[in-house]
């Protein structure tokens, strides 16, 4: 692939932050969009929008036409079994929610055990933590390698007959390491526990096989895809689904309404009241053709080499700190400068028209881990260049000597 | 955006030799606050008496802006009375929208002037001027 035409194709690659060109080293948090994203979400506006599953008319065919397709093209990029597994959310959050709500409340009990690792994302920890304060379960943390990995035996070692479910993040948004899921999932199920799996960081930079993972649930997120924010998915295991009930209740998911009881509609709709994220489905869609024209695993390889090319150089710097291991990790770089505050570098580096983000990255826990109050990271993606990394290393050099000088 | 317009001399200094950083023996108010967006956390602890800021001390993490406004913060209050700090407090906010204010107390502050200009980081300036309205409040309360 060829990143130099790729960037062509992302408008906002164009901008001039603060006199310099910019260099999004932020994908990680939000990635941009590429003109066919932009274009499918404007002309859905333009040309089709109605509301689904309840027009008559024309438009309302189109609008149903283009969300249902979205939810089978989501189906087949993940190679779900069947896009009634798909469910679509708000984003990773709003799915990992659904199964702690939905599902994790209602099979844990007082005694049983939820697993997850220290690494989590806020929004792979919280619901799980509430989850546990509402039904009397524990939650248990796997340990991590000082190098922020996960050895098997330790999984082995904290998942017991007691657990119901494992939840874990394929990808680390700090510490960039990927996980074992597949691995992690054959040791839940062993008791009989289900595996979910936080999809937010892997999806965007890897191919996805969720019958292949094995896992029960898996979530991701479209904006850190190259779509638009507001929609993402839940994946999960049919009898999974069927069994859980809604969360949420109103229009759109009901089946049969009566004055005291009403019956849902069938997979995947029982999950999505309200008005869907039409808009939001169409551009995901439009997202998914994008990455697979230029594929995924091409994707992978080029993150790859960046982030390999990027950790070196980075760790060629004097008074540096890097976390996570070189290998095996999606693309992002997070580092500290010494003597120098996360949030400091930010700014310096944003005077150069480099974007990356400063602070604890929705991971207070790992950062008690890691003994940090707060840290920065680059994260790539397939528009990111090896110039890109030069920019980022050469401002990080002005950065040190700004404040060498300033504090002296 | 100049680089020198945020970070001036004066706020280095404060960030790397910080006034009033540690805790109070006597009894007093503690405040903790945290900038849940970016981690930052302050400690502040204030001994309020007959009136007045007596005391002013801070513990915390986080960038420069927020630490030299820290230090900063507590020597301009201290020995103030409570109306008066409240009132620097608010000139401080109008300084943060880029109003033209002054100093004549403490002309350290005015050096945060330039903190205007970059929006994402007013909320670290303003941590610890938050936490002194909060702890006269509280003290006000007890």
């Amino acid at each position: 692939m060829n990143a130099a035409e790729i960037r062509e194709q992302f408008p906002i690659l164009s901008e001039t932050i603060n006199g310099h060109p910019l260099v999004y080293l932020d994908s990680a948090a939000t990635s941009q969009k590429p003109r066919q994203v932009i274009d499918a979400v404007a002309r859905y506006y333009e040309h089709d929008n109605a509301n689904v599953h309840r027009g008559v008319h024309t438009l309302g065919s189109r609008a149903t036409d283009a969300y249902e397709g979205a939810r089978v093209k989501v189906a087949r990029f993940l190679n779900a079994p069947s896009e009634q597994q798909i469910i679509f959310t708000r984003g990773t959050t709003t799915a990992l929610n659904l199964v702690a709500t939905g599902y994790a409340r209602t099979v844990c009990g007082e005694g049983d055990e939820i697993v997850i690792t220290p690494m989590e994302h806020h929004s792979n920890l919280i619901p799980w933590q509430q989850a546990a304060k509402a039904t009397g379960a524990t939650l248990k943390y796997m340990p991590l390698q000082p190098d922020g990995t996960i050895d098997l035996e330790d999984v082995r070692a904290t998942v017991t007959s007691r657990t119901k479910v494992v939840a874990i993040t394929y990808a680390s948004n700090v510490l960039g390491v990927i996980n074992p899921v597949q691995a992690i999932g054959e040791i839940a199920h062993e008791v009989g526990a289900v595996l979910v799996v936080d999809g937010a960081q892997s999806t965007p930079h890897m191919k996805i096989d969720v019958q292949a993972l094995g896992c029960d649930f898996y979530a991701f997120s479209g904006h850190k895809m190259c779509g638009p924010t507001g929609i993402g998915v839940l994946y999960g295991k049919r009898e999974l689904l069927e069994a859980m009930e809604p969360i949420e209740y109103g229009g759109e998911m009901i089946d049969f309404v009566d004055l005291h009881e009403s019956t849902w509609k069938e997979l995947p709709w029982k999950f999505e009241g309200g008005t869907p994220i039409i808009a939001g489905a169409v551009g995901l869609a439009a997202a998914i053709d994008f990455l697979e024209e230029i594929g995924l695993d091409a994707i992978d390889r080029h993150e790859s080499q960046l982030v390999a090319y990027a950790y070196d150089r980075l760790s060629a710097m004097e008074g540096i700190s890097i976390y996570g291991p070189r290998e095996g990790r999606v693309g992002l770089v997070t580092f500290n400068l010494a003597d120098v505050h996360p949030h400091d570098v930010a700014t310096v580096l944003d005077t150069y028209g480099i974007a990356v983000r400063a602070g604890h990255h929705c991971c207070q826990p790992l950062m008690r881990w890691l003994e940090v109050s707060a840290t920065a990271r680059a994260s790539f993606y397939l528009y990111n260049t090896e110039s890109d990394v030069d920019a980022l290393v050469d401002a990080l050099r002005h950065t040190k000597e700004f404040f060498g000088h300033a504090a002296g | 955006m100049q680089l020198d317009d945020l970070y001036r001399r004066v706020i280095m200094d404060h960030y790397k030799n910080p006034r009033n950083r540690g805790t109070l023996d006597q009894e007093s108010v503690t405040i903790n606050l945290n900038n849940p967006t970016c981690g930052d956390r302050i400690s502040l602890q204030l001994q309020l008496e007959a009136g007045k800021v007596a005391k002013a001390k801070f513990t915390g993490e986080g960038c420069s802006i927020s630490l030299s406004s820290a230090s900063m913060m507590t020597e301009a209050v201290k020995g103030k009375p409570l109306d008066q700090a409240l009132e620097m407090a608010d000139r401080f906010s109008e300084l943060m929208k880029g109003q033209p204010v002054e100093f004549d107390e403490y002309e350290d502050l005015e050096a945060l002037s330039g903190v205007n200009k970059f929006p994402a980081r007013i909320k670290c300036a303003t941590l610890a001027w938050n936490a002194l309205r909060k702890g006269i409040a509280d003290g006000a309360s007890n």
